[in-house]
């Protein structure tokens, strides 16, 4: 690896291009920035994808803001505000990794990468724990929703169990790729492996925190934050089946509200729709219609996020095995920095998800 | 990097031996194809693969015109069902919008076109740009699918509730859009890139021929926009499998919502099909008259104003959906902004050929068939952009035969006349001239034949996505037949002419038209790399030095 | 004179004028239409006129220099500007009387479902054609049962889109007697196309008349059902007697009695019992050979046990019918 070639570019003919270099860029700088200014297309384009969903929740927060405080309560906002601070924190590994790649620490670089990784497992284990917790109450959603109060349902772990399933069958084949490098003893296979098994075993981590924390202590004052009589149905989500018939007395104040926004069903209002006449299903709050409508939203949210995170997971580990490979100093550490902008992305939308979803008060 | 793709790719170091090495002769073998990285070869590939797409397309429509020669209103003489019509029109639309149209000129021609006139030896990220390929095929998979299953019948636009009850393989097709949207944007983002950060020393952005800042306008479009398609049609398809409830009004949710968000695409959209259109008309105006662009700033400029305002009128989709009146009319408003810069466009290509030397070949007739097209189509818009005459106008044939003048009229014939001006340069074949203006002559004459009984159909109130019609319309729909049979007869010509050239054709000189860009001082067909040394910039419309070489049968410059 | 140019049309572009709205539309159109014109044949003259005039012949050599005019520049792009501003503020000015409601109107409950038209008037007589007075502002109160629909009368200039989950409005006088096609002209489905009625314009008189017939239910009970099968949107679906759509639901001609075939495998007996299934819970059991048939939509609380009764009765009327010609 020639690295003092690149220093000056060649218009010549006859161009040395050093193997990091493609063929059809000039200089490392061109390559750069190229691969620079592509990212940050890039990204504009995932904000604008994001957008979209932001639009639709903006749309319908408006239209029924009851049905968003209502739901809010289903949502733990203790694992959010874990989930907020493992992203944050991972954001902080994955700038000191660019960092490392730039001054060609290949060990510090290899740790913070696989620091942000696991990191990343986390998140998505605490993710598991969240979205096992609800599927099992009900909180499904649109037309899957199930009322909270008529029929009761108690948490299912089955969902959890499966959801575990290919997290297992990754740490276990992570955890036989390691013993393979032990036993070749390869310092690239080692370098690899040892951070995919911290993630892959990271996974299970998260999922016992937030098993921790949804099902452990921290939900009186979870459920005082509830005004008027929604606070019983902030117990739905507890599991302790402590569901009583005071549901009957909280359908009231919801009614009373609905009626009042239902005046602007249309996101975009049509001004010859008068009040008196609109269509809207004069229902409850808690039903599909509207409960499973955020539902609805929050799962396309998350989802869409974690299918992100999960991307994200993947290209961090194609940066390890480069790393391993030593391939970064300081004409090229691009793909360090472009991964690294990529991550601060999707961190940057869950800070925008978190309050917007859980702390609706 | 390459570890695959580089044995096929590394450009041999014979070209000084027996036969001249080209980008189409550099590698050979099915991989060399497949795993190619080298944006000529992208570029010929996507034209194989919307050309497929436009004949498949065609053949769609023409079925629609021979189902509508009767009004059909006795179902038991009908040639199609109501479901099969209401299908075959679906597929018609989404395949020419989302499979030929949309990736035609930027993908196609662009891919081809870009780097050699940008002077580089390729576009930056060519791995991407191959991977834009691949998503294409897989979303013309998708579309395969929809079509050989039991059917989609909701309409190109998705409509909801409708997309969501409706029984066809709706989920499959949105599948596919979303994956043709990732395409779009991919190529959007290579080229703007490319443009931004590969341009060799001396080429200014007001040194960039104008196709390239058509291209550039239409990739940010492509960015921007096509990213919000995305995100439309995964909430449908999550609608109708999950059941999600932002677009049914069974669960709450608004339909409104629903073209809201798909129209805030596909206007900027109709902006991709047009912008690239426009960017070739200019260059074929200038090189076939010889003669520098009228007024390249303000061409330039409102290419990028076109892109910009187009952002702002996707509500004129909407008027009678019952958005409320301040929104209308300030989407009224706005949607006039837009012709403006259009108009501009019109004016400048006229003003380009006075006192020039204007050669009525191929290309030129079709250029200029583009104009007489393109400015019908766009004035059109002006009906349906007043308020009043919209709320008449509407959902009927008007708006179709507007939107043909501008998609067909306007977008097709000016890809033709593009393939036929860069024929030579792709493929190192002379195409028969007379065969050309042949077609060209057809195409016009049956286009206006089918389109313009259109107008007043639907002045008249015949509403479109008709599958059967009250009777007093059947004359002005017999014309229209009759000319799209017509049309498909110049479209064959078309497509035959260049078929026979690539067999028969003379070996085409360097520069058989005489234009001053930098594809014309590359070999014909280009050698691998484009340009072994990094080219000399000039102004791209100067003409003055270039003159015909009778020798060769093409131009050469005149040293000065 | 060529049929192209027939009379069924008072001018060569429009239907007939026949409401108030209709002059002020035409009138735009037809000013869009000579601005088009005036702008269109000189780009066509001078495109042709440097055709010829510049054509490359033997012993012309035109100039290569690129040239721009500042003022031609400013001015065709200024000019059209201030054209478009007035086309623009005219639209405008229609858009908003359509949109502003008289305060004294002829209300019309309109009910669009796939696909057909349903009508409801004050008197609760109820119709699939539309019956208008002459020269009295009439308000359509439109919601769907199903997807999106839109009403429009290409005579009246007037079109609005009926979107389920709320009501749309609209308005318009009609000025003219007389019989005008009323279509749907928002995609639907299947049937899309067939979802055509009539808008009868009629004089005070004739008007008041109609209601007061229609608001009556025939007694003979067959007779009834008839009238209930064309007012409750069977006929979009099912093919009866002589009229009705072809499909997507199935023909009742010869059908009492027989045994139908389930999609689910069996057979059940065309009886009143599978008449009021039918009707009351349409998805309970699909008959084969119509599973993908749009759904059905169910008509729980839409009819009384007497209606459905009368639709039964209707029926078995059609029992030796003949089928449908295809
Ligand atoms: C002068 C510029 C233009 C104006 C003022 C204009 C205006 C409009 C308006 C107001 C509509 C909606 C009509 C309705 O549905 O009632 C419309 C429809 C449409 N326009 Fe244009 N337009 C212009 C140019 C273009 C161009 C350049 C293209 C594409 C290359 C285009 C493609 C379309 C399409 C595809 C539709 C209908 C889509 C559909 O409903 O399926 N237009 N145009
Ligand atoms: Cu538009
Ligand atoms: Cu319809």
């Amino acid at each position: 690896m020639t690295v003092h070639d690149t220093a000056t570019a060649h218009h010549d003919d006859h161009h040395e291009h050093p193997s990091w270099l493609a063929h059809h860029f000039d200089d490392a700088e061109q390559q750069f920035d190229s691969g620079k200014l592509g990212m940050w297309l890039f990204l504009v384009t995932e904000v604008l994808f994001f957008s979209g969903m932001f639009c639709a929740y903006a749309l319908y927060r408006n239209r029924n803001p009851e049905v968003f405080e209502f739901c809010s309560q289903f949502l733990n906002e203790k694992l959010g505000a874990i989930n907020t601070g493992v992203l944050l924190f991972s954001s902080l590994t994955m700038a000191w990794a660019v960092r490392a790649s730039q001054l060609k620490q290949t060990k510090i670089l290899i740790g913070m990468l696989g620091a942000t990784l696991g990191c990343a497992a986390i998140f998505l284990g605490v993710k598991a724990v969240e979205y096992s917790h609800k599927w099992g109450l009900g909180l499904l959603p649109g037309k899957f929703y199930r009322s909270q109060l008529e029929n009761p349902v108690h948490v299912d772990n089955n969902y959890l169990y499966n959801l575990c399933i290919v997290p297992m069958v990754m740490l276990i084949a992570c955890a036989l790729y390691y013993v393979y490098a032990l036993v070749t003893a390869s310092k690239f296979h080692l370098r690899v492996a040892g951070p995919m098994v911290v993630a892959a075993a990271c996974f299970f981590g998260g999922v016992g925190l937030g098993n921790y924390l949804e099902s452990g202590e921290g939900h009186s004052e979870h459920a005082s934050s509830g005004h008027h009589g929604s606070s019983e149905h902030g117990h739905a989500e507890h599991a302790d089946g402590a569901h009583d018939s005071a549901g009957h007395g909280t359908e009231e104040p919801a009614k009373a509200k609905l009626s009042l926004v239902s005046v602007d069903n249309s996101p975009i209002h049509d001004v010859l729709v008068t009040p008196a006449e609109s269509v809207t299903p004069q229902s409850n709050v808690n039903q599909s219609a509207m409960a499973g409508l955020f539902f609805g939203i929050y799962y396309c949210m998350t989802g869409v996020h974690a299918v992100h995170i999960l991307g994200g997971m993947l290209v961090i580990t194609w940066l390890i095995v480069k790393a391993s490979r030593e391939e970064f100093h300081s004409e090229y550490f691009g793909p360090v920095d472009n991964v690294g902008l990529y991550w601060h992305l999707v961190d940057f939308i869950w800070i925008y998800l978190f309050p917007l979803l859980y702390l609706i008060t | 990097m390459s570890v695959v793709t580089s044995p096929v790719t590394m450009p041999d170091k014979s070209q000084d031996l027996g036969k001249e090495d080209n980008y189409l002769t550099h590698t050979s073998g099915f991989l060399s194809w497949a795993l190619t990285l080298d944006h000529k070869r992208i570029g010929l590939m996507y034209l194989a693969g919307v050309l497929t797409a436009f004949t498949a397309g065609g053949i769609l429509a023409l079925m629609i015109r021979l189902h509508l020669w009767n009004p059909n209103i006795d179902k038991s003489q009908a040639w199609l069902t109501n479901q099969q019509y209401n299908q075959v029109f679906t597929l018609h639309g989404a395949i020419m919008v989302f499979l030929f149209i949309i990736p035609s000129v930027p993908a196609a021609l662009g891919n081809f076109l870009l780097p050699i006139m940008l002077g580089t030896k390729d576009v930056a990220f060519p791995r991407l740009n191959l991977g834009s390929f691949y998503l294409w095929i897989c979303g013309a998979i998708f579309f395969l699918f929809s079509l050989f299953a039991t059917g989609l019948d909701t309409g190109w636009t998705f409509y909801t509730p409708y997309s969501i009850e409706s029984q066809g393989p709706v989920v499959a097709a949105t599948m596919g859009v979303f994956v043709l949207g990732f395409s779009s944007i991919f190529t959007g983002l290579n080229f703007i890139v490319t443009i931004n950060t590969m341009r060799p020393p001396g080429m200014t952005w007001f040194r960039m021929p104008l196709f390239l800042w058509a291209t550039y306008s239409t990739s940010i479009i492509q960015v921007l926009a096509t990213p919000v398609l995305g995100i439309t049609v995964l909430l449908l398809a999550a609608e109708r499998i999950l059941g999600i409830g932002i677009f049914d009004p069974k669960l709450n949710g608004d339909p409104v919502t629903f073209q809201h968000f798909f129209w805030f695409y596909s206007h900027p959209a109709v902006y991709i099909m047009i912008l690239p259109a426009m960017g070739i008309i200019s260059e074929l105006m200038s090189v076939h008259s010889h003669k520098g662009i009228f007024g390249y700033r303000m061409i330039a400029y409102s290419s990028v104003a076109i892109a910009l305002f187009g952002f702002l009128v996707w509500g004129h989709h909407m008027f009678t959906s019952g958005m409320a009146d301040v929104t209308t009319i300030v989407f009224s408003a706005l949607t006039f902004t837009v012709s403006i810069p259009s108009a501009i466009k019109v004016f400048n290509w006229i003003g380009t050929m006075y006192q020039g030397t204007v050669v009525l070949n191929t290309p030129m007739l079709y250029a200029l068939a583009f104009i007489f097209l393109f400015t019908i189509g766009g004035l059109t818009g002006l009906f349906l952009g007043a308020l009043s005459t919209d709320m008449h106008l509407h959902d009927t044939y008007f708006v179709v035969a507007h939107f043909h003048y501008v998609m067909m009229g306007g977008t097709l014939v000016a890809f033709l006349g593009g393939l036929f001006h860069w024929w030579p340069k792709m493929t190192g074949k002379m195409f028969n001239d007379f065969a050309g203006i042949v077609s060209a002559a057809i195409v016009f004459v049956g286009f206006n034949l089918t389109f313009l009984p259109q107008f007043v159909l639907g002045t008249r109130g015949m509403p479109r996505r008709y599958a059967s019609y009250v009777e007093e319309f059947q004359q002005l729909h017999q014309l229209s037949t009759i000319g799209a049979m017509m049309l498909g007869c110049g479209l064959l010509v078309a497509g035959l002419t260049l078929l026979h050239s690539l067999f028969y054709g003379k070996k085409a000189p360097m520069n058989p038209w005489g234009g001053a860009t930098l594809e014309w001082e590359c070999q014909t067909p280009p050698p691998h790399d484009n340009f072994s040394s990094p080219p000399t910039v000039g102004d791209p419309y100067d003409f003055s030095g270039i003159e015909y070489d009778p020798k060769s049968g093409g131009y050469i410059k005149k040293k000065k | 004179m060529l049929p192209i140019f027939a009379d069924v049309h008072d001018t060569f572009w429009f239907p007939k004028q026949a409401s108030t709205f209709a002059p002020q539309v035409d009138f735009l159109y037809d000013v869009i239409l000579w601005i088009s014109i005036i702008f269109f044949i000189p780009i066509v003259i001078a495109m042709v006129y440097f055709m010829v005039k510049y054509r490359q012949r033997p012993g012309y050599k035109g100039s290569t220099e690129a040239l721009h005019n500042t003022f031609l520049e400013v001015t065709w792009s200024v000019v059209p500007t201030f054209v478009v501003v007035w086309i623009f503020w005219e639209g405008m000015v229609g858009y908003l009387r359509m949109q502003t409601l008289p305060s004294d109107t002829e209300d019309v409950k309109v009910t669009a479902k796939k696909w057909v038209w349903s009508f409801k008037y004050k008197n609760g007589a109820e119709s699939d054609k539309l019956y208008l007075q002459v020269g009295r502002d009439a308000k359509m109160i439109m919601r769907s049962d199903d997807v999106l629909h839109s009403f429009f009368v290409p005579a009246f200039r007037a079109k609005r889109d009926i979107v389920p989950g709320r009501y749309n409005y609209m308005w318009f006088q009609p000025t003219v007697e007389g019989t005008f096609d009323l279509f749907c002209t928002e995609y639907c489905g299947d049937n899309h196309s067939g979802m055509i009625t009539k808008a009868i314009v009629q004089s005070e008189e004739e008007y008041n008349k109609t209601l007061a017939l229609l608001a009556k239910e025939p007694d003979d009970i067959v007779e009834r059902g008839k009238w209930l099968y064309e007012r409750k949107a069977c006929k979009g679906c099912h093919y009866a007697g002589t009229e009705g759509a072809q499909g997507p639901g199935p023909s009742y001609n010869g059908s009492w009695g027989k045994p139908v075939p389930l999609a689910g495998g069996g057979e059940v007996v065309f009886d009143e019992n599978y008449v009021s299934n039918a009707i009351l819970n349409p998805q309970g059991q699909y008959r084969k050979g119509y599973e993908t048939a749009s759904a059905m939509p169910s008509y729980k609380g839409q009819l009384k046990l007497e209606q459905i009764e009368a639709i039964t009765a209707y029926i078995q009327s059609l029992q030796s019918a003949e089928p449908p010609k295809k």
